[in-house]
């Protein structure tokens, strides 16, 4: 579905991303992780079209679509929930559901048709419909958000950090959101922080450090690494010191 | 629109109708009329940089000079080769457009205030060939020869029927920017100005909105400035400078960035500070203005519209 070869992205002079190769298969839920810093977000601009990379090449379905504008990308099919969630604060869930269904303009019916398919899975966004999105709670406006990026029917949809900022319970609530999507068959690209929560769920993952690939492996498998559990777990610190 | 702006609508056309009538009566106040045609011709360039600022979140400081461009096309073309006022209009919005767009391509392309930076030049440029280009525009002794509009063979040129050809424009424009704001391309606008990354990632061509909006603020200039053009039939480069400009942004945000009924009040309101009750201070209004600034910066951030009582639409939210 989506393959990422060996992308260098710079901000200015600064080598974010050192040739970072990644695939994700139809249908798979693919988690990347890594500490602040390491160039998740970065790599999640990048495949958006937010920031061109400036080296090697980022193809959905065999169709390249590095350099392209992010609203080329997002008809190609990619839909990215943001960090932080950034819904648009001063608009109503409703509208902010129809600004995701943007680039299905031609389509009226359908933009109304999903939407009240959303609405009827999210029974807590159709009661807060015509609410103002910034006086949704945290959990819900991530709800929305995730809402919102289905609207645009993606093939891929991006999340980049969907647990920031949120109360565990409301994390885990939010990850069963995630694990459902995949069941119906969504291919889903996972960016977090929070590694345990991340691998648990997802089928495989990458671990990125400082803008390159340091590990990848199975979901479960890779959160028993050693090196994952050191990095991210903190578990196991004192035997490498000591090594 | 929502049911509480047509309300509000109502009221205030109500109100503008009957106004010449009940100003004609009282002799302090009579010359009002007068002030509020300007008014009117002001408001529709406070609207279109309304949409910009208070939705797409730039700044223009260059508004003056597309009411100048308005106004000296259809000055040159009605003196200089005698057209009639009316098919000048379009050409003034024309060339309007033209030159905001080129202005606005490079300038937009980038995040953040560059836009304000490229048109506070591009004002003094349009301000100086005003009066240089002495052979056209008259240069600093002005433009004179201007007929009066005329419309379908009559002459306008009493202040009430301008006041009412004026307001009613003013009106049309209004309802035009609530259509607009309401509409997809609207939606899209006021995600801009809240997460412009966000509307990226849901593939909002942000640059082109931008762009369009600002082109869409030139025009309505243009067409403002061809009304003050056949109203004063008497053009003078001083009044399309950057203080003007500024004055434009101050009418805007005195009544309230995110609120089209803000903009029509704060031009009002300037204008009358301005035409009227300033002019004790002669050349030193600037510093009023300042304070102006100041106050409204400091104690009413969101505009006077926000002392108003807060429906759901109050601040635009269609």
């Amino acid at each position: 579905m989506l393959t990422v070869k060996s992308v260098h992205t710079y901000y200015g002079n600064i080598h974010a991303l050192k040739g970072v190769s990644l695939h994700v298969r139809p249908g798979e839920m693919v988690a990347l992780i890594g500490a602040n810093g390491a160039g998740k977000s970065t790599l999640v601009n990048t495949i958006c079209g937010l920031i061109a990379p400036r080296k090697g090449s980022i193809e959905l379905e065999g169709e390249s679509i590095g350099g392209l504008t992010p609203e080329e990308i997002v008809r190609k099919g990619i839909a990215l929930v943001p960090e932080g969630r950034q819904v648009f604060a001063t608009l109503t869930v409703e509208a902010n559901l129809q600004m995701g269904g943007f680039v299905n303009r031609r389509n009226k019916r359908q933009v109304e048709e999903d939407m009240e398919a959303l609405l009827e899975r999210f029974p807590i966004l159709r009661q807060r419909s015509r609410q103002l999105a910034g006086t949704l709670s945290g959990g819900e406006q991530q709800m929305l958000a995730i809402s919102r990026a289905l609207m645009a029917r993606p093939r891929l949809l991006v999340l980049d950090e969907p647990s920031m900022g949120l109360a565990p319970l409301i994390i885990r609530e939010i990850f069963s959101i995630v694990q459902e999507l995949r069941k119906e068959g969504k291919t889903i690209l996972l960016i977090e922080q929070n590694a345990k929560a991340a691998l648990q769920i997802a089928d495989r993952g990458y671990v990125l450090e400082t803008g390159k690939v340091v590990l990848q492996g199975e979901g479960v498998m890779l959160l028993e690494h050693r090196e994952v559990q050191r990095a991210y777990l903190g578990r196991g610190a004192r035997e490498i010191w000591e090594a | 629109m929502q049911k509480r702006d047509w309300l509000i609508f109502l009221a205030v056309a109500v109100f503008l109708a009957i106004f010449p009538f009940i100003a004609a009566r009282i002799s302090a106040i009579s010359h009002y009329i007068d002030i509020m045609v300007f008014a009117g011709i002001f408001s529709i360039v406070s609207l279109g940089l309304c949409m910009l600022m208070g939705y797409a979140g730039q700044v223009s400081m260059a508004q003056a000079a597309f009411f100048g461009i308005g106004a000296y096309t259809s000055g040159i073309l009605t003196s200089h080769f005698h057209w009639h006022p009316l098919p000048a209009i379009p050409i003034g919005c024309l060339l309007s457009a033209a030159v905001a767009w080129l202005v606005g391509v490079p300038a937009l392309r980038l995040k953040g205030h560059y836009l304000a930076m490229a048109t506070l030049g591009f004002g003094e440029i349009v301000h100086i060939v005003l009066n240089q280009e002495v052979e056209w525009t008259g240069g600093p002794s002005g433009l004179v020869d201007i007929p009066s509009l005329k419309i379908l063979g009559v002459r306008i040129s009493s202040e009430e029927a301008w006041y009412y050809i004026v307001w009613t424009a003013a009106l049309c424009t209004l309802i035009f920017c609530f259509n607009v704001l309401r509409s997809r391309v609207g939606r899209a606008l006021r995600a801009i100005h809240e997460e412009e990354t966000a509307a990226d990632a849901m593939g909002v061509p942000t640059a082109r909105f931008k762009l369009q909006v600002f082109v869409l603020s030139a025009v309505l200039a243009a067409i403002a400035g061809s009304f003050y053009t056949h109203y004063v039939t008497f053009l003078n480069p001083g009044t399309f400078d950057l203080m003007w400009s500024i004055r434009f942004v101050l009418m805007v945000m005195l009544g309230g960035v995110q609120s089209l009924w803000g903009a029509v009040l704060g031009t009002v309101l300037l204008t009358f500070i301005g035409n009227e009750w300033l002019r004790v201070f002669a050349d030193f209004d600037i510093l009023v203005y300042g304070a102006i600034l100041l106050l409204v910066a400091l104690f009413l951030p969101d505009g006077l519209v926000s002392i108003f009582p807060k429906g759901r639409s109050a601040s635009g939210n269609v």
